[in-house]
């Protein structure tokens, strides 16, 4: 049985990455979940793992490329038989078609200026479908791209697959009207953010609630937790609340899954997404794998391993690409709740404000009261707003028994 | 007399929990949190280096004394201290 190994979609907002090293050579055993290659984006250099088991048959693009999501960079167990072309690794002078971010060749430019009569066609590889040199190909989502920001599109250089005109493209050309230049990673962070939460306010008909519950019966069960085991094994707060989420999660699934091709299809496992602000201005909401199966000391060991591994540039392309459901956490911080914005093609997004006491009353007396705000945005198309009322009192109910959890 | 004093030890300890942190930009009587972004899994990972690093144990109560490098260094002398004066005795492990 032949496989492919191909440049994977690390998010809705991933268009490219760069294989900055394969992990595998020719001839190499591998099984479903191995590191095979490592890959940078916008969010960092990431693990990317295969999804079948097999023998390195080929590496098709050298390290150090550039190439579109969904882009051929191995074939597995003979797949290669087919008409290839076989690329060297360590040749990059070979490369099949890099998108070459920082040196895009402006054909256009070039075509103004001494030869009018000449098209430059970019380079490609017989792997790849010949683009028509005159037609310029472009995502739908380009041109509406740069009908909004008044870009014309025979002015872009395509960076995408067969030279296609991509948002990143539309943009970056918006830009350089007025000023020139490379763009700051915190910049391009900013972008794939705003592209991502722009797509969710245009698509999603979001509705919003939120509920304020006590958190003293947790917090108890976590000091009375924590002064019993080593240092080691301590639990956080978060850990809590993500298990009350992924529980509920479990229990109504109208609120885990995907929103894909005007349908919406319900994830048997829970995945539970966390939204990790990394220094230095970069956001990141990987998955904790089955969070709803674990217990909360197993959960506490990945929430640490996953924090660990974000702030030191090691996330796995399978934690990137599956969260059925995010939580995003303002615990800590100094304010009252969060609003948040579904990430899609998610159905649904947790928020979670500060913990800290506040008045509550109980039979008709104030008290102080150590509680939390649990806010939920979701997806109108899927649920409405009695469903939510219920998922956020599940969420509830599961803080005020923790010792269950 | 190579030994790493106790403010290179704790330094190690917090590069552990924060590797993308460019010690020399560290201000020893500021506040981490104040610094870095620095949470409550920063801080629990902190202290738990700590422990690997100078076996004391920080109870989740007297987190706050590892707020910054200075309060820290404090806090793990007189951790140190303490446990020295129990070793002396006939029970110390």
């Amino acid at each position: 049985m032949s496989g492919e190994f191909r440049m994977p979609s690390l998010g809705p907002d991933m268009e490219a990455g760069t294989l900055v090293q394969w992990r595998v050579k020719p001839g190499d055993a591998v099984k479903r979940g191995d590191i095979v290659a490592l890959v940078e984006t916008e969010k960092g250099i990431i693990d990317v793992e295969i999804f079948s088991d097999g023998v390195v048959d080929q590496l098709l693009v050298p390290e150090g490329t550039h190439v579109a999501v969904g882009t051929l960079l191995a074939q597995l167990n003979g797949g290669a038989t087919r008409t290839r072309q076989v690329i060297e690794v360590g040749k990059p002078s070979e490369a099949p078609q890099p998108l070459a971010r920082s040196a895009p060749v402006p054909a256009t430019h070039a075509a103004t200026s001494t030869t009018p009569t000449t098209t430059i066609v970019p380079p490609t590889i017989s792997s790849v479908p010949s683009p028509e040199a005159h037609r310029r190909k472009v995502s739908p989502a380009a041109r509406a791209r740069a009908r909004e920001l008044g870009v014309d599109l025979e002015r872009v250089t395509g960076t995408g697959m067969g030279a296609a005109i991509t948002i990143e493209d539309v943009v970056r050309a918006a830009q350089t009207v007025d000023k020139p230049g490379i763009a700051e990673p915190a910049h391009d962070m900013r972008q794939i953010i705003a592209r991502a939460m722009s797509r969710s306010k245009r698509e999603i008909p979001h509705y919003y609630l939120s509920l304020t519950c006590s958190f003293a019966k947790a917090r108890a069960f976590l000091d009375r937790y924590n002064a019993r085991v080593d240092i080691e094994s301590r639990l956080l707060p978060s850990c809590v609340l993500l298990k009350a989420v992924a529980q509920a999660a479990k229990a109504m699934p109208e609120f885990n899954g995907f929103y894909k091709d005007d349908a919406f299809q319900a994830a048997s496992d829970v995945h539970l997404g966390v939204a990790i602000a990394m220094r230095g201005g970069r956001l990141v909401a990987p998955a904790l794998l089955n969070a709803d199966q674990k217990s909360l000391a197993a959960l506490m060991i990945d929430l640490r391993d996953l924090a660990t591994r974000v702030r030191a540039g090691h996330m796995r392309s399978s934690e990137l690409s599956m969260p059925t459901l995010t939580v995003t956490s303002f615990a800590e911080e100094d304010v009252d709740s969060v609003i948040p914005v579904i990430y899609p093609p998610q159905v649904a997004i947790v928020g979670v404000g500060a913990i800290r006491e506040r008045p509550w009353v109980v039979e008709g007396q104030v008290r102080a009261e150590l509680t939390v705000p649990i806010s939920l945005a979701a997806d109108h198309r899927v649920t409405d707003g009695r469903a939510g009322t219920r998922f956020l009192a599940t969420i509830r109910n599961a803080l005020q028994a923790p010792e269950q959890l | 007399m190579n030994t790493p004093t106790i403010e290179q030890q704790i330094l190690n300890a917090f590069l552990q929990v924060a590797p993308d942190v460019d010690p020399a930009k560290l201000k020893p009587e500021i506040p981490f949190r104040d610094q870095f972004d620095f949470d409550s899994m920063d801080t629990l990972n902190f202290a738990i280096g700590l422990h690997q690093q100078f076996g004391i144990d920080v109870p989740e109560t007297q987190y706050r004394e590892l707020a910054s490098l200075a309060k820290t260094a404090a806090f793990v002398r007189s951790a140190l201290q303490q446990d020295g004066k129990r070793s002396t005795g006939p029970a110390a492990t």
